[in-house]
Parts: structure tokens; C-alpha cells; sequence
């Protein structure tokens, strides 16, 4: 029987997994944007698991509304990178280095 | 409602600026003026004494709303006069600009209303999205590229650590209406573990949008790497409307579980102080500077919702607005500087300003001093009252903390002081200030006004009695 309690752990492997990969990567920065939605996977799976279990719609419609800005906030992401590329021809996170102090 | 104006405005000014020639384009930024007058106008009239809730219960219209919208569309306005000329000189004056400012203001103003976690988060993203955008505005510098794809990451980390926060309050109240999330957690009988789960989130998630430490690594960069009427945009309304996500979140929904993000909250605000005050000394770039700044005031500001009382959320608000009049005045000094063309953004640039131009270095003076906390200026009755809360909720050594690091805050405010009166211009630096005269008698209306609200703090303490008091 699967419970409420296997669903939440799941999304919170799936939540550790995206933060993890933004802070281990050193690479690239379409990982980051990939570990960026799935976060945002991680939290709409505790939604619906809660939704389901309380028997109240207002989360799963939350999960719509993530949905589709996380659709926008992606488009945006690209947007800066492709910015970011035209001026440092690399889109590698080690290069992000231009500020300190 | 003001909302529905703006939106409509906005498209308005949108379609206009596709027929507008690059000549003809002071059309589009007058427009814009209207819209933002023509909110603020709706704000100010449709304004509510006590509450009322509206789309399903998920917006409200309250004294705190119309407060913090009229300031926020006021921090806009002023943002938007200070950056014509900055704009014009960089061929970045464009009508996408101002369109992507009222798209933040509309964000900003969703959020100061929301009333349930939906419409927050909401407002949340159509501010944070439309500002990542202004940030890499300036497409061929090659910082604010780097400054936007650093907000954006953590801004989207910070958003998905809200979320789930988020999903465990609902998990254990069973809603999002932040009334009902009230109502429950007052019948008791909770979760404790889940719930101290999603506050720990959600906290981590407000102190992320403030810029109080550890969360606060985003704040110099972006602040240094945007164009500089980015930088004062971005440091003056959305901290109304982290305020507001604070007041909703922790004291309307999450009020009666205080003594759970209280000790939370406090760490946060003496790390802010702390970190803020002393890393500012070590900067020489005047943007930085000021962001740094920013975090010692941030703690200040949490230091109020610490306090627990309703005192000490009144003095957070006036804090807050009495710090964007402040941060605008003096991030509109380092515009006015920049306005020969390049980017005055070094304190170096700031030597030798008092026989430069007399007068604007006056006005920096009292921008200064202010933040300092030095009476008769308002920075120093923001300070004084959330002291004053935090003494009378016996929290002694917290405010004992805030005071020392004032003190050792005051040393770099000084050190700009200095520069400007006691050393003389390097080469070829010596030239007064330039700027337009709309530049020039706002910036001074700005300053002056902190020393007004200094002599007279008592109106505006009572704007914001009267908006917690519902």
C-alpha cells in the first residue's frame, strides 16, 4: 500500500536531488535551468499528494498555476543565457566570475 | 480596481511604443507617468477602512494595501523620472523599459493584496520575472548578463523553496487561504514536525526575496552588475512587497505559531546586521556599498517581526518605507553622477564633491547621516522605534547587538562623508555634476523629504498604525 508518507518522501529525494545538482555543478548552466524545473516538479508532486489526501481541489490548481510559470521562468532563463552567450561566447558556470568582493 | 487599471495601462503603453519612432519615444515614458498616476489616483480612492476580501477570498483590499501600494507606485515613479536621462545616454532608452517596470509594479502591487498563497506566489513570479529581465536590459554590458542569470537562479531556487514551504502549511491546515490557515493553526492540534518542516521553508524563502544573510549572495552582484536605475528600482519597491509576503505569511497566517519562527527570524536578522555593516567596509564600489548597506538594514527591519509585537511590526513598515526613501535618494545620486556618460560608481568618483557641486554633496550628506540613524533625520526614528519595540518585548540583547553594529555601520556612511569634503578630485574628475533640472529638483524633493520626515516622523507612524491596526 502505497501512503501519503512514500509520496512526500519521494518528492523529497526529488527536491534534495535538484539542490544538490545546483550546487555540485560546475559545469553548465542548462543543468542548472534543468535542476531549476525539477524543483519545481519535486514541490508540485507534494501538492497533488496532499490534495489527494486532504480531498481538496485548491492544490491541484496550485499545480497548474506552477506549471505554467514555470513554463515562462524557463523562457526567461534561455532568454538570459542566450544574452549571457552573445557576451562570453561560453555558458559554462566557472565563468560567471566578472563581480566579487 | 487599481490592479485592472494597470494592467490595462500597461498594454495601452505597450501597443503605443510599437508606432513610437526612437525620436518620439519620451511619448511612451510620458505615458507611462499617466498610467502610474492614474493607479495611484484608483488606490488612493477606492481605499477600504477595514477589510474586505474579493476574488473567492484570495485578494484582500485593506489599510496595509492601499498603504503599500501607494508607497510602491510612488517608489516606481520617482525610479522612472530618475532613469530617463541614465537611459538616453546609454541607448537603452526604450519602450520595453517601462513596460517591464509597471509589469513588476503590477507583481508588486498582486502581492501587497494577495490573500492566499496562490495569488502571492503569483505576484511573486510576475515581479521576480519582469525584474530578471530589466537586470540584463543592457545588452552589451558584460556584467548585467551575468547579474540577471545570477538572480535568476537563486530568485528561482528561492521561489521553489517558498513552494514547498508552501505545500507543507497546506498539507497541515488543509489550505491556502492565508484566514483559514489562521483559523486552523489557532484550533491547535497540529502537526508540529511538518509544520516547523514548512516554516523552516517558507522563512528561508522570505529571507531569500529580502537579502537577509545567509541568503543574501545575490544582492552586491545584482545591485553592482545592473544598470544603475535597475539597481534603484530593484532596491526600493519590491521591498515593500517583501514586507508585504512578511506581514501576510508570518503575522496574518502564521501568528499564532510565533514562537516557532521567532528564534528562526532572529538569527537571520543579527547575521544581516552583522555580515552587512562589517563586509560593506571593505568595498570600493559605491553600488556595493549600498547593497551590503541594504542587508544591515534588512536585519533591522526583521529585528521588528522578531520583537512579535504589534509594535514591532508597525516600526518594520515604517522602517521599510523611511529605507526606500533613503535607497532611492541615494541610488539617484549615483545616476546623477553617472550623467556625463560614464558610470560613476566607484566611491572615488564621490572625491572632492563638496566644492564640485556644494549642494547635491549636502543632499548625499543628509542622505548619509540618515541612514547612519543620526536625528533629527528619519532614518534615526526608524531605528529608535523598532529598538523602542524590541526593548519593551524583552529582547535587551538583540537591540543591544543592532546598536553596536549601527555604530560600526557608521564608518563607511562616514568614510563617503569624508571623501566628498575632505579629499580633492584625481584628474580630470573635477567637473560639477551635470544632470536635468527634473533629475535635479526630485533628487533634492527626495532628500529633503528624509530630513522633513525627520522633524515630522509622527504622520507617517500613524499611516501605519492605522494600516496594521485592521
Amino acid at each position: 500500500m502505497i501512503t501519503l508518507t512514500h509520496y512526500l518522501t519521494l518528492s523529497a529525494i526529488l527536491f534534495s536531488v535538484a539542490v544538490a545538482g545546483i550546487f555540485i555543478n560546475r559545469k553548465n548552466l542548462i543543468v542548472l535551468l534543468m535542476c531549476i524545473e525539477l524543483l519545481l516538479l519535486a514541490v508540485n508532486f507534494n501538492f497533488i499528494a496532499f490534495s489527494r489526501y486532504l480531498g481538496d481541489t485548491s492544490g491541484q490548481v496550485f499545480v497548474f498555476f506552477i506549471l505554467t510559470v514555470a513554463a515562462a521562468e524557463a523562457a526567461i532563463g534561455l532568454a538570459i543565457l542566450v544574452v549571457l552567450f552573445r557576451t562570453k561566447a561560453s555558458i559554462d558556470v566557472q565563468e560567471l566570475d566578472e563581480m566579487k568582493g | 480596481m487599481a490592479e485592472i487599471f494597470l494592467a490595462c495601462g500597461l498594454c495601452v503603453v505597450l501597443v503605443v511604443d510599437l508606432f513610437v519612432s526612437d525620436r518620439n519615444r519620451d511619448l511612451t515614458f510620458s505615458l507611462a507617468l499617466i498610467v502610474l498616476i492614474g493607479t495611484a489616483w484608483i488606490s488612493w480612492t477606492t481605499g477600504h477602512a477595514g477589510q474586505v476580501l474579493t476574488f473567492g477570498g484570495s485578494f484582500v483590499s485593506d489599510p496595509l494595501a492601499q498603504l503599500l501600494k501607494i508607497f510602491s507606485i510612488a517608489a516606481v515613479f520617482v525610479s522612472f523620472l530618475y532613469s530617463r536621462d541614465y537611459l538616453k545616454q546609454r541607448n537603452i532608452f526604450k519602450g520595453e523599459y517601462y513596460v517591464l517596470g509597471l509589469f513588476a509594479l503590477l507583481g508588486i502591487m498582486v502581492m501587497i493584496s494577495a490573500y492566499s498563497m496562490m495569488t502571492m506566489y503569483l505576484g511573486l513570479e510576475m515581479m521576480s520575472l519582469a525584474l530578471y529581465a530589466m537586470i540584463a536590459f543592457d545588452r552589451e554590458s558584460p556584467v548585467s548578463g551575468e547579474a540577471a542569470m545570477k538572480y535568476f537562479i537563486l530568485g528561482a531556487i528561492a521561489s521553489g523553496t517558498l513552494l514547498y514551504g508552501i505545500s507543507f502549511i497546506y498539507g497541515v491546515t488543509g489550505s491556502l487561504q492565508i484566514g483559514e490557515i489562521s483559523a486552523a493553526l489557532t484550533a491547535g492540534a497540529m502537526n508540529e514536525t511538518s509544520l516547523l518542516i514548512g516554516l523552516a521553508f517558507v522563512l528561508v524563502g522570505i529571507a531569500f526575496k529580502f537579502g537577509a544573510v545567509p541568503f543574501h549572495m545575490w544582492l552586491p552582484d545584482v545591485y553592482h552588475g545592473a544598470p544603475t536605475s535597475v539597481t534603484l528600482f530593484v532596491g526600493t519597491a519590491p521591498k515593500l512587497a517583501a514586507i508585504a509576503l512578511a506581514v501576510r505569511i508570518l503575522v496574518e497566517a502564521l501568528g499564532s505559531v510565533g514562537h516557532l519562527w521567532e528564534p528562526m527570524l532572529l538569527v537571520l536578522a543579527v547575521l544581516s546586521l552583522a555580515v552587512g555593516n562589517i563586509v560593506a567596509i571593505a568595498q570600493t564600489n559605491i553600488k556595493r556599498m549600498l547593497a551590503y548597506s541594504t542587508i544591515g538594514h534588512v536585519g533591522f527591519i526583521l529585528l521588528g517581526f522578531v520583537a512579535g509585537s504589534h509594535a514591532g511590526v508597525e516600526a518594520a513598515l515604517f522602517y521599510t518605507i523611511v529605507y526606500i526613501l533613503m535607497a532611492a535618494g541615494a541610488f539617484g545620486m549615483v545616476i546623477l553622477m553617472s550623467s556625463n556618460g560614464h558610470d560613476a560608481d566607484r566611491l572615488d568618483d564621490f572625491r572632492g564633491l563638496g566644492r564640485r557641486s556644494p549642494w547635491f554633496a549636502a543632499m548625499m550628506l543628509l542622505l548619509m547621516v540618515s541612514m547612519i540613524g543620526v536625528p533629527p533625520l528619519a532614518g534615526f526614528y526608524a531605528k529608535w522605534w523598532v529598538l523602542t519595540a524590541l526593548v519593551n518585548s524583552g529582547h535587551v540583547w538583540p537591540a543591544v547587538v543592532a546598536v553596536l553594529f549601527s555604530v560600526i555601520g557608521a564608518f563607511y556612511y562616514l568614510r563617503v562623508i569624508r571623501l566628498m569634503y575632505f579629499d580633492d578630485a584625481e584628474g580630470e574628475a573635477g567637473a560639477p555634476v551635470a544632470g536635468g533640472w527634473l533629475m535635479r529638483t526630485v533628487l533634492s524633493a527626495n532628500a529633503l523629504g528624509v530630513l522633513a520626515l525627520g522633524i515630522l516622523p509622527g504622520g507617517l507612524l500613524e499611516m501605519c498604525a492605522r494600516a496594521l491596526s485592521g
